[in-house]
């Protein structure tokens, strides 16, 4: 008996499976009879579903509800003449999402990702100030590679450019949404005004922004070993955790006026922030922590062997491992929180819902709750998923799972 | 080979009720070689890790490079600039490439520029034979590779002292070769080493003295010629014999 032996110099390729679109049917829809039978059945469902909807969209449907006021559902009453402001903060964001990818993602094949992906949402946004002015757009999509050309061409100073222009952003945001003084340069934009989509991103973005170092703050308070830190943490996390949110935002909104002196009075909207914040933090609070927990105790010797204060063990070590294995839960999370943002609408803030509910009360669109909810439907899932699919990418550029 | 750059005197630990270490005492004199063994649960790993404070001793003194080992934080600090250690699981920073796993310390602890590290662990990384690897992750590396990395990777903080607990077991057998020939590489050029290893051929090779621990005391200690040909304690004797026999 002989063992044919294959040499290094003669493997064999794998072989390539053919399929024709009927052997594909065979295989994956009809390779028996019971397998034939659930496949009409299924067939003729969806058939009955996709007819249902697409009549429902071409023929009964009437868009008015939308079409005349898609300006509302976008930024609510901010007032037109200052819609430069918003287009100023949107080809800043562009322009550091193409810097961004260019500083941060390994991978070039990321440029197909940008060119795919802003459109998109830029589409929605030109839709948001109702002015479909195309070259605006493609000038967009133009900055957006400049950045990301400009990054990969001085990858030191775009690094440091794009760091600050992080730091600086929200702060710029609020400040040029806002604005200052009663009249002259950027005149103030009361809170009042703002609405629909962009009081929306404002919120969750916000709360995102705020919630995450805070959280991450508190995780570690948690494990501290120092008893009150760890104490307060404790007590902090399972109090809001035990609290929904709706009622955080009725205490900001209805109990809280009633403790501060009178006279003074905070805004409605920092109210709703700051319920927002502090319900996110105590949930981000533990999915760091759970992050924390799976960092293997070697780790954490193998720094302080080296000499690595406790700082710095944080920062460089533990923290970077921890919040990689958590990027999927965190995700879920601020999308969770992004759809979130809409229980505002029930203390009466006028964001996406809050002005879908608004624009439903007026006697001419009487009926159209249908149109209306999946319109906004459809915007919450546009920037669901775009946050979803860039936590893929990002997971993958981090290599998440392979080292 | 004068004076002692590790002194430990009646060295005690428990784990809850578990008397680990029982009264170790020890001095190790600068640019030695000692390799400690004895069965496992010993306490050989407890008595080096209390080198450098990954485990706390309750009672007894440790002082090294004259520094007192006590709850002073600058204390423990300062002692873990100067010692190095290797562990059996390697504990390589899964996140960071070879060249950034070997210079965070040297940036980080001792404040040097980049540039001057970055060159020092190439340096390095030519000694432990792989260069090659510097910008590779560790996950991409082979058992043995990494181990020699993570002797880079202590070697780079330039330690008086160097602490290997049991870094070839849990190698394949055929990259445990590769990584006792760099051990073999350090301990020929002069640092303090105290290594915890069951590889005999190497602890006769370059051991100045042996240290046999069992039940958290030290049982016996000598050169390995009087170790091994002539051992003193039938304990020793029996391990030995346990050991050497298959």
């Amino acid at each position: 008996m002989t063992t044919q032996v294959t040499t290094p110099n003669e493997v064999l390729p794998p072989p390539t499976e053919r399929y024709t679109i009927l052997g594909w049917l065979h295989k994956n829809l009809f390779s028996d009879w019971f397998n034939s039978i659930l496949s009409i059945i299924a067939g003729a469902f969806v058939f009955v579903i996709v007819r249902g909807l697409l009549r429902w969209l071409f023929v009964t449907a009437q868009w008015a509800a939308i079409n005349d006021n898609i300006s509302l559902y976008m930024k609510g009453q901010y007032p037109g003449a200052e819609d430069w402001r918003l287009w100023l903060l949107i080809y800043l964001a562009v322009l550091l999402t193409g810097l961004m990818w260019g500083v941060f993602m390994r991978r070039t094949s990321a440029i197909t990702w940008v060119l795919m992906m802003m459109p998109l949402i830029l589409g929605g946004w030109v839709f948001a100030l109702g002015k479909p002015s195309w070259w605006l757009v493609a000038l967009l999509d133009i900055v957006g590679i400049a950045g990301y050309l400009l990054a990969k061409r001085f990858p030191q100073t775009s690094k440091r450019l794009t760091v600050t222009l992080l730091l600086l952003y929200m702060p710029l945001v609020i400040l040029v949404i806002r604005g200052f003084g009663e009249t002259g340069f950027l005149p103030r934009v009361g809170t009042n005004l703002w609405g629909g989509l962009l009081l929306s991103l404002l919120l969750a973005i916000i709360g995102i922004v705020f919630s995450f170092p805070i959280g991450v703050l508190l995780a570690l308070g948690r494990q501290s070993k120092m008893p009150a830190l760890k104490t307060l943490s404790i007590i902090y996390i399972e109090v809001i955790r035990g609290v929904p949110l709706i009622t955080l935002l009725f205490m900001g909104q209805v109990m809280l006026p009633f403790f501060l002196p009178a006279g003074l009075t905070i805004d409605r909207v920092i109210r709703a922030v700051v319920a927002i914040i502090m319900f996110a933090a105590a949930y981000m609070a533990e999915n760091v922590r759970g992050g924390l927990q799976s960092i293997p105790q070697g780790q954490f010797e193998a720094a302080d062997a080296i000499g690595l204060s406790g700082m710095q063990k944080m920062v460089h070590i533990i923290l970077p491992q921890a919040l990689r294995t958590v990027i999927p839960v965190l995700v879920g999370q601020f999308i969770g929180l992004f759809k979130d943002t809409s229980l505002v609408a029930l203390v009466g803030l006028l964001d996406l819902l809050g002005i879908a509910r608004g624009i439903l009360a007026n006697p001419s669109y009487i009926g159209r709750q249908l149109e209306v909810f999946a319109f906004i439907a459809l915007i919450y899932w546009i920037f669901s998923y775009a946050m979803s699919y860039a936590a893929r990418r990002l997971e993958i550029s981090l290599g998440v799972g392979e080292r | 080979m004068s004076e002692p750059i590790i002194i430990c005197r009646d060295v005690h630990k428990w784990y809850g009720q578990f008397h680990a270490l029982r009264g170790i005492s020890m001095e190790v004199k600068k640019g030695e070689v000692i390799v400690i063994f004895g069965p496992s649960g010993s306490g050989k790993s407890t008595f080096i890790r209390t080198i450098n404070r990954l485990e706390e001793h309750q009672k007894g003194t440790i002082i090294v490079d004259g520094i007192e080992l006590t709850h002073d934080v600058r204390n423990i600090a300062a002692i873990r600039k100067e010692v190095g250690m290797v562990f059996q699981q390697f504990n390589l920073f899964p996140h960071l490439t070879v060249m950034q796993n070997i210079t965070l310390g040297p940036i980080q602890v001792r404040k040097w520029k980049k540039e001057k590290a970055e060159e020092i662990a190439m340096q390095l990384l030519e000694r432990v034979g792989i260069p090659e690897q510097a910008f590779k992750y560790p996950g991409q590396l082979s058992g043995g590779q990494q181990q020699r990395v993570a002797i880079a990777r202590a070697m780079a903080m330039q330690p008086k002292i160097m602490l290997f607990d049991e870094p070839t077991s849990a190698l394949d057998p055929e990259m445990i070769k590769e990584v006792l020939d760099v051990m073999t590489g350090l301990a020929q050029s002069g640092i303090t080493m105290i290594v915890v290893i069951h590889e005999m051929g190497f602890a006769r090779a370059v051991a100045d003295r042996m240290v046999f621990f069992d039940q958290g005391m030290i049982v016996e200690s000598g050169t390995p010629e009087d170790v091994f040909h002539n051992p003193q304690e039938d304990r020793t004797k029996l391990f030995l014999s346990q050991i050497l026999q298959h």
